[in-house]
């Protein structure tokens, strides 16, 4: 498009105004975050940190945040196993039957949370799974799963299926073709399919709303019964939390695509 | 040989088999009334109840005007991204994808913040003595929508810019040459190219428009009550199971009707961000 430096000003400009809108959410948190009083409000003068210090103090949220974590690396380690061993056999399998495993394990991913935070509660009240440790593992398990495989069965489409085939040629089963010929070909999109299921745990609500109460109380869980009950500044520490391990596993995504795609092949 | 790579593909599809294909199969059994009786009258409440249909109604409504004001605030950014230059390009992606990342409920709490009653908006606009009373912002249908836009920009983004990459400039530049102004190049060329992406993408934001939760829940505090609070209510607070479940299999089907419309036009492998 040949445009006139008028017309490319105003159409950065009004971009421009629409970035920022979406990065307002961003901005006013960390300042609220570190206000210094016990409303939300901008910091009237000095800036404190006691809001974030109310995080590691305070035993309720000092379990939440350890329920969070391990629920997130317990899911993630799930997902990351089943559906790199699906995208493996979905990209081996081709076809009939490899398009019907890819509907199945993307299912997750496209139904509206509420119909499947509505299935699973029913079910997991019935199998004892209901306000369990294990039960939210298996529940944000099922909902990482379609990311992992989807990132996994990317890196696949890049590689040269002949490398499995020269590998099982030399007599290694599939198994071992995959461990020792595969994985470590896709290992870049095995872990940025990790650390998305690990987000995606982490940020996760609509389905923990429903499976479990106050036995397991995740971060999300206990900041939404803040929000609805009465907002206090710890609330946005938490959520200045939130948004920083996302920023962190994003950039670590993308640095390590980057520094793959810089080095030489061959 | 495939038997070693069915083996592969077995626990995950036995865990969202067993686990999450199987109950939402019984939530479908239920919305017929089983295993009791069978009968229909949990959908034929949703054609006659003037609760639930009101409620409808409001959902249809706000995700149809979220979607509109995405596609077209993100048309702006895709366009600015494709055609102002490689710096513009990376920036803006950079900035749209911070967002799209971040957790709708921290961001939820962050439009609270912004546009409640004595929020920080409210004192600054009374503040600097443009309005007498603070504004009604949050807690109606504006902040619920407010909200869902935010959320929906980036998802509007990505399929636009992906689709502005590929038009074919000498397309604009021969509309150019017979004469047409820059803007009557952009409506009657430009425009009519990218149709089918701004199809796809306006789908696509309708679809996750359909299932909000969170945003509404909280934006909406409890006066905009759309279909998945609404759900979400009759099966915590009202235990109306099967009603609950009725909504949710015509919610799921609505969303598969769109999914399989987006996959006829652009392909589900695609669609799922494989290949």
């Amino acid at each position: 498009m040949d445009l006139s430096d008028r017309a490319r000003r105003r159409i950065a400009l009004a971009a421009w105004v629409v970035v920022l809108f979406l990065l307002l959410p961003g901005f006013v948190t960390l300042p609220v975050a570190l206000n210094d009083s016990r409303f939300m409000q901008l910091p009237q003068g000095s800036l404190s940190l006691r809001h974030f210090e109310a995080l590691l103090t305070d035993s309720g949220w000092h379990q939440s945040f350890l329920d969070s974590f391990t629920i997130a690396l317990a899911a993630m380690a799930i997902a990351c196993a089943f559906g790199t061993f699906c995208a493996l056999g979905v990209w081996r399998l081709g076809g009939r039957i490899a398009a019907v495993v890819l509907v199945i394990a993307m299912t997750p991913m496209i139904l509206p949370p509420v119909v499947s935070a509505l299935a699973m509660y029913r079910v997991w009240v019935q199998l004892d799974l209901y306000d369990s440790w294990a039960g939210v593992v298996i529940a944000h398990a099922i909902i990482a799963l379609p990311y992992v495989v989807t990132t996994v069965s990317t890196s696949l489409a890049l590689l040269d299926a002949r490398l499995e085939q020269a590998a099982r040629s030399l007599g290694a089963t599939p198994w071992r073709a995959a461990i020792d010929v595969l994985l470590p070909n896709i290992r870049g999109g095995v872990i940025s399919g990790a650390v998305f299921a690990f987000i995606i745990s982490w940020d996760e609500i609509v389905v923990t709303l429903f499976i479990s109460t106050r036995a397991v109380y995740t971060l999300p869980r206990r900041m939404w019964d803040g929000i609805r009950e009465n907002v206090d500044p710890t609330v946005a520490a938490v959520a200045v939390v939130l948004m920083a391990i996302t920023i962190l596993g994003v950039a670590i995504v993308m640095i390590h695509s980057r520094l793959r795609r810089a080095r030489p092949k061959g | 040989m495939t038997r070693p790579y069915l083996l592969f593909v077995l626990p995950a599809v036995a865990l969202v088999g067993l686990m999450f294909l199987l109950p939402l199969g019984w939530l479908a059994a239920l919305s017929f009334g089983l295993p009791e009786s069978f009968g229909l009258e949990h959908y034929e409440a949703i054609v006659t109840s003037p609760g639930i249909r009101s409620m409808l109604w409001t959902t249809l409504r706000l995700v149809t005007i979220t979607t509109l004001v995405s596609l077209v605030l993100g048309y702006l950014v895709a366009f600015a991204m494709a055609h102002l230059g490689e710096t513009q390009r990376l920036m803006l992606t950079l900035f749209v994808l911070v967002p799209f990342w971040l957790s709708v409920l921290a961001r939820a709490l962050a439009w609270l913040i912004l546009l409640r009653h004595n929020g920080l908006l409210n004192e600054a606009l009374t503040g600097a003595g443009l309005v007498e009373r603070p504004l009604q912002l949050v807690r109606n249908e504006l902040g619920v929508i407010i909200g869902m836009v935010h959320f929906l920009i980036p998802y509007a983004v990505f399929p636009l810019f992906a689709a502005m990459t590929t038009v074919d400039r000498r397309l604009v530049m021969a509309a150019r040459s017979v004469g047409a102004r820059p803007w009557r190049a952009f409506t009657d060329v430009y425009v009519p190219v990218t149709l089918p992406a701004i199809f796809g993408a306006g789908v696509l934001v309708f679809i996750f428009g359909l299932g909000f939760y969170v945003t509404p829940a909280i934006l909406g505090g409890g006066r905009v009550v759309m279909l998945s609070e609404y759900i979400s209510v009759s099966v915590l607070q009202t235990l109306r199971w099967a009603q609950a479940g009725a909504l949710s299999m015509v919610l799921l089907l609505s969303v598969i009707a769109l999914v399989w419309l987006v996959a006829r036009a652009i392909g589900f492998r695609r669609l799922a961000g494989v290949g």
